[in-house]
């Protein structure tokens, strides 16, 4: 009956009727875009400010000391997530332990303190800590790189063991008794069965925590490593000109974290196989 | 006893011992003191909370006992001392709600176990091998080398090779790359079955096995299981399906309040009890 009532049209029957509000939305935003940028142009004269940028960033070779600072960002992030991963992997391991024997009891409670501290202090706090205090008191010297790598790893293992742990409870306890009925020893039956399934359910949150640490290597230049937002700082200051490195420093954060969750979401389709085969 | 006089000659497999089982204030198992011998099929039936399903889990410690002993093959099990995975390793062990493990084909379900085992046993043969030459400045009588036959290739083929004969006995050959979550309710449960059977069990345990399953799929599991019974197989089951109980069993015992009540053949059993309480247990679950 309603067929009859609507007014027929070409083309798309419907489309403006249906998305006339996305439209104006699109149309709205655009414009307030087009003004910010008009006064961006006119007023703060960008076309002088691109000049400098580019007069120190490509003549002067700063891109140099980029790639290094994006090389620095990686490592940092990549060895501190699987140190992190490492780490938290056996604190859950150890949390999750039946506590029948006294040396799991005390085991249980190292861990809590670890991951007390770890979560309970700003990470640029541990950073300072670590890197002014703790290094020069036991004696080890250290580049600032390899104790950002330490410090990042030991901070994400306290997040990725909550993480952990969460996967590992959320698996079926019955995956763990036939594994155990089998005469498979508690760790056996850990590694095989249940942490593979628990990785499952956890990735996404783990593509969270990775993502995380990405941005909080933003944090290194305080000991004097030089990242990505170190490098921009730096080349801020010395051509007095703010505005194009911090905007392209931002662009450079957003393309990462986007190929990082294309890449998570890749795996998780990956990991699917065995509810869909 | 009056299960009869060849089954008091005959091996006994699990002898339990004045066995206990407390959660907490609740008393679940009281003082249950019980044989059970070799090729024996012993059905415990009762209303639930009577602690069958305890009394079962008790038998390969996935419950540890409070109190009492658990023997098998002489060994106490409930002995904190002793290593349970290797005795768990003769006692099968089939779920109520299958278990099968999610992340693995059913080929892996059933070769898992079996392989790691057999190489467990292949490194510890080798190490013993590698430090002999050490460990025999020590002794005083010299120890020879233990002679190496397989490989870990050949145990993985072996493995495998058992694992298809095992599914195609269950004609579900064609299922062995698949994974658990794309099977019915039947086939997982006979594949937990043959996952156990794979381990070349000396007795296996099952708990409840047809409670989780839809009513057609209850025929084609106890079928299964009617099988490895004709094999000889030493056998305790936990079930609700009475008339089942009374075909297999050569030994019932009926459980309430954590006590054995009553024991004897399924025909003294269900068709002369004594106890009032057995009574009104068959006259509610025999309609």
């Amino acid at each position: 009956m309603q067929t009859q009532i609507q007014p027929k049209t070409k083309g798309k029957p419907g489309f403006l009727r249906k998305h006339w509000m996305d439209i104006l939305v699109i149309l709205v935003v655009a414009f307030l875009l087009f003004l910010l940028f008009r006064s961006i142009y006119f007023r703060f004269n960008f076309q002088k400010k691109w000049d400098t940028f580019y007069y120190h960033f490509v003549t002067n070779n700063g891109y140099r000391r980029l790639l290094t600072g994006m090389r620095n960002t990686g490592i940092i992030a990549s060895l501190g997530f699987l140190i992190g991963l490492f780490i938290g992997t056996v604190i859950a391991l150890i949390k999750v332990i039946p506590p029948y024997r006294k040396i799991t009891r005390y085991a249980q409670k190292v861990c809590n303190l670890y991951v007390a501290f770890f979560r309970g202090t700003p990470i640029v706090v541990q950073l300072l800590v670590g890197y002014y205090i703790i290094l020069p008191l036991i004696g080890v010297s250290m580049t600032p790189l390899a104790s950002c790598v330490t410090i990042f790893g030991l901070n994400s293992g306290a997040y990725v063991s909550e993480i952990m742990r969460g996967g590992i409870q959320s698996v079926d306890s019955g995956q763990l008794e036939a594994a155990r009925a089998l005469g498979l020893s508690f760790p056996t039956s850990m590694i095989r069965i249940v942490i593979p399934q628990a990785v499952k359910n956890i990735l996404p949150t783990l593509g969270n925590e990775i993502i995380t640490l990405v941005k909080e290597t933003a944090i290194v230049g305080y000991v004097g490593a030089v990242d990505i937002t170190k490098f921009f700082q730096d080349h801020a200051a010395n051509s007095y000109e703010y505005m194009v490195p911090y905007l392209i420093m931002a662009l450079i954060y957003i393309v990462i974290v986007a190929v990082i969750a294309a890449l998570v979401r890749l795996m998780e389709r990956r990991l699917q196989n065995g509810n869909r085969k | 006893m009056e299960t009869g006089n060849n089954l008091s000659e005959s091996e006994v497999i699990l002898d339990i011992q004045d066995l206990c089982k407390d959660f907490g204030n609740l008393k679940v198992l009281k003082n249950i003191t019980e044989q059970i011998h070799k090729g024996e099929k012993v059905v415990i039936i009762g209303p639930s909370g009577s602690g069958k399903s305890t009394f079962l889990r008790c038998l390969n410690c996935m419950e540890d006992p409070t109190s009492g002993a658990i023997y098998f093959d002489g060994v106490d099990l409930t002995d904190m001392r002793v290593n349970i995975n290797t005795h768990r390793r003769h006692i099968g062990m089939v779920f109520q709600s299958f278990n099968l493990f999610n992340n693995k084909t059913v080929l892996k379900n059933i070769t898992l176990a079996p392989e790691l085992v057999a190489n467990e046993v292949l490194r510890r043969q080798k190490w013993h091998n590698r430090l002999l030459p050490l460990t025999n400045l020590f002794r005083k009588t010299k120890q020879t080398k233990i002679p190496i036959t397989t490989t870990k290739k050949q145990i993985r083929q072996d493995v495998e090779a058992n694992a298809r004969r095992l599914l195609s006995r269950i004609g579900l050959e064609e299922k062995a790359d698949a994974y658990p979550s794309t099977l019915s309710g039947g086939q997982k449960q006979r594949i937990a079955i043959i996952r156990a059977l794979a381990m070349n069990p000396k007795v296996i345990l099952f708990d409840e096995p047809t409670s989780a399953l839809d009513p057609e799929m209850v025929g084609e599991v106890l079928d299964l299981i009617r099988q490895v019974a004709e094999t000889g197989m030493t056998m305790v089951i936990v079930t609700h399906e009475m008339g089942f109980a009374k075909e297999i069993a050569t030994r019932v015992l009926f459980m309430d309040g954590g006590t054995v009540l009553e024991q004897g053949t399924p025909d003294e059993l269900f068709s002369n009890p004594r106890s009032d309480r057995l009574k009104e247990f068959l006259s509610k679950v025999l309609v």
